[in-house]
Formats: structure tokens, sequence, C-alpha cells
């Protein structure tokens, strides 16, 4: 069984590779690429798998749940520029796929134990643009 | 494995009459979707799309790309359109949602590898919402793509 979560935190962040030449990482990542940053409106959607305990009948504690995304995630990540403030996007690009690999490490060894496993983490960049992560090799 | 969807949208007029069946049936089995003027929805369809993330740019795709092939291969063909009259494939099937999904999946697979050469990312799923209570799916079954 599947549950999920679902978060929300507001960012700025800049998309440009340091590999890159500046016409490289205009052309690449376009509006996305200017030095002084923009902003979205992220919702994180955490999805958790596990069988609903026999005796609580939840698969997890939902106020449980809420408590560790904020700390790991809310809290590190709201009203930041996240290439100055977040690691590791001083030296990561901070795309939804890169910030769903961070958010999944930074949840996965909370949520992993106890008969519950980390399913998926959903990253909405826009309400129109998201991304999902299901561990492993991206 | 990790995935990015996109969502568009268009407005499209429909009927729902099979050729093959007794008008009697046709209005038995799909109600007012069949009414002969026909009737509109405004559909929203997610495109997704499976990694690999590539290294340089730490993305799976560029979405400007994606936009540009939904534009040119779905949203300019469909968008504000009578799907019986002006889409060759509903000629002879209905414009049900379910082909309506099989059918932007077709498009978007026949034209993935020009916009998505070498091994870059794979089209993965289509979605449409016929509204907002309606959803149908279409996944890649991957193996046989």
């Amino acid at each position: 069984m599947l549950i999920t979560k679902r978060v929300e935190f507001s960012a700025s962040h800049v998309c440009r590779s340091p590999l890159l030449s500046d016409r490289e990482n205009q052309e690449l990542f376009g509006a996305a690429a200017n030095p002084y940053g923009h902003g979205h409106n992220y919702a994180v959607e955490v999805t958790v798998e596990g069988n609903p305990d026999p005796v609580t009948g939840m698969v997890m504690d939902l106020k449980k749940l809420k408590d560790v995304i904020h700390r790991e995630v809310v809290e590190v990540y709201d009203h930041r520029f996240l290439n100055h403030e977040v690691p590791p996007f001083d030296h990561i690009v901070p795309t939804a796929e890169n910030i769903a690999i961070d958010v999944w490490q930074r949840l996965d060894l909370h949520l992993s134990k106890d008969g519950s496993r980390l399913h998926a983490v959903r990253i909405f960049e826009t309400p129109d643009l998201y991304v999902d992560y299901f561990g492993g090799a991206a | 494995m990790i995935r990015i969807t996109r969502k568009y949208r268009f407005s499209a007029s429909h009927r729902l009459h099979a050729a093959a069946l007794a008008d009697e049936q046709n209005r038995e089995l799909y109600g007012k979707c069949d009414n002969p003027y026909g009737h509109g929805h405004n559909y929203e369809i997610a495109v997704s799309a499976r990694g690999p993330l590539d290294p340089r740019s730490g993305r799976i795709l560029d979405p400007a790309l994606l936009d540009r092939l939904v534009e040119a291969h779905v949203l300019r063909p469909f968008d504000h359109r009578n799907l019986n009259e002006e889409i060759p494939e509903f000629r002879n099937s209905v414009p049900t949602t379910e082909n309506l999904a099989a059918e932007i999946f077709r498009r978007l697979e026949t034209h993935w590898k020009s916009a998505f050469p070498g091994n870059g990312p794979s089209l993965e799923k289509v979605s449409i919402a016929e509204t907002p209570r309606n959803i149908f799916e279409v996944w890649q079954i991957h193996g046989q793509a």
C-alpha cells in the first residue's frame, strides 16, 4: 500500500553548470540561467510503501511523516537561494531532477525503516512540470 | 528511475458514435455523448518521459524541446478542432478519450526520436483528463519499445 504526504516550499535558484561556458548555459537553460536567480513555489509529494500495522491500521504515522519531511526538507529549502544556501547545489545544478534526488537522499534513512520503505519523491517546480524519482540509478 | 512530466491543455469537440452500431444502440451506449451536433471538452494532457539524467545539464530533457514536439504534433492539430471531422484517424474510429490518448501517444512516439535522438529520454506515458473527473493513461511497455 502507498501513502503520500504533500508539502510546499518556496525557493530561488539559478540553472547554470560551472562546467559550461556562459553561452552554453544560456543555450541550455534559457531564462533559467539568469545569474540573479528566480523562484518557484515548489510542492513535494513523498510516497511511502508498506502494510498497515495490524494494531494501528496505519502504514506510517502521518504526523511523524510530516515532521520528518518538515525537518529534513522544508526547514532546509524554504525561502532559500538553493545555489548559495543548500548543499549540494553549490556544485550541482538545482534542476527539479536533482532536487528530487537530493530530497530522496535526505529522507530515505528516516522513512525506510520499521517495515515501511520510501517509494517515490515527486517535485513540482510549477503545477505543470514535475519530476518523479524512485531511487537507484537516475 | 527518474521521470519528468509536463502538462498541456487543448480544447476540442467530439461526438461518440460507432458506425458499426444502430442509432438506438449508440444512444444507449454513449448517452448524451452521442448528440449529433457534438460537444466539447477542455482536455489536459500530461506527457511523461523517463530518464537517464543528462549529467551535463542535470536534467532528463530540455522542456522547450518537449514543448515544441507537443505543440507541433498535438496542440496545433487538435486545439479548437472537431475531432471527428478534422482528425483523419477519427474518420473511422470513435474519438473516445481512450482512442484519443492512444493517438496522441502514437504521434509523440512517431516523432520522438527526431526530437530526442540517441540514448536520451524515452516516452513513458501519456495521460489525458477529459474532465477533471475522467482520466485515461497510456503507458510504454518497456522492452518492446
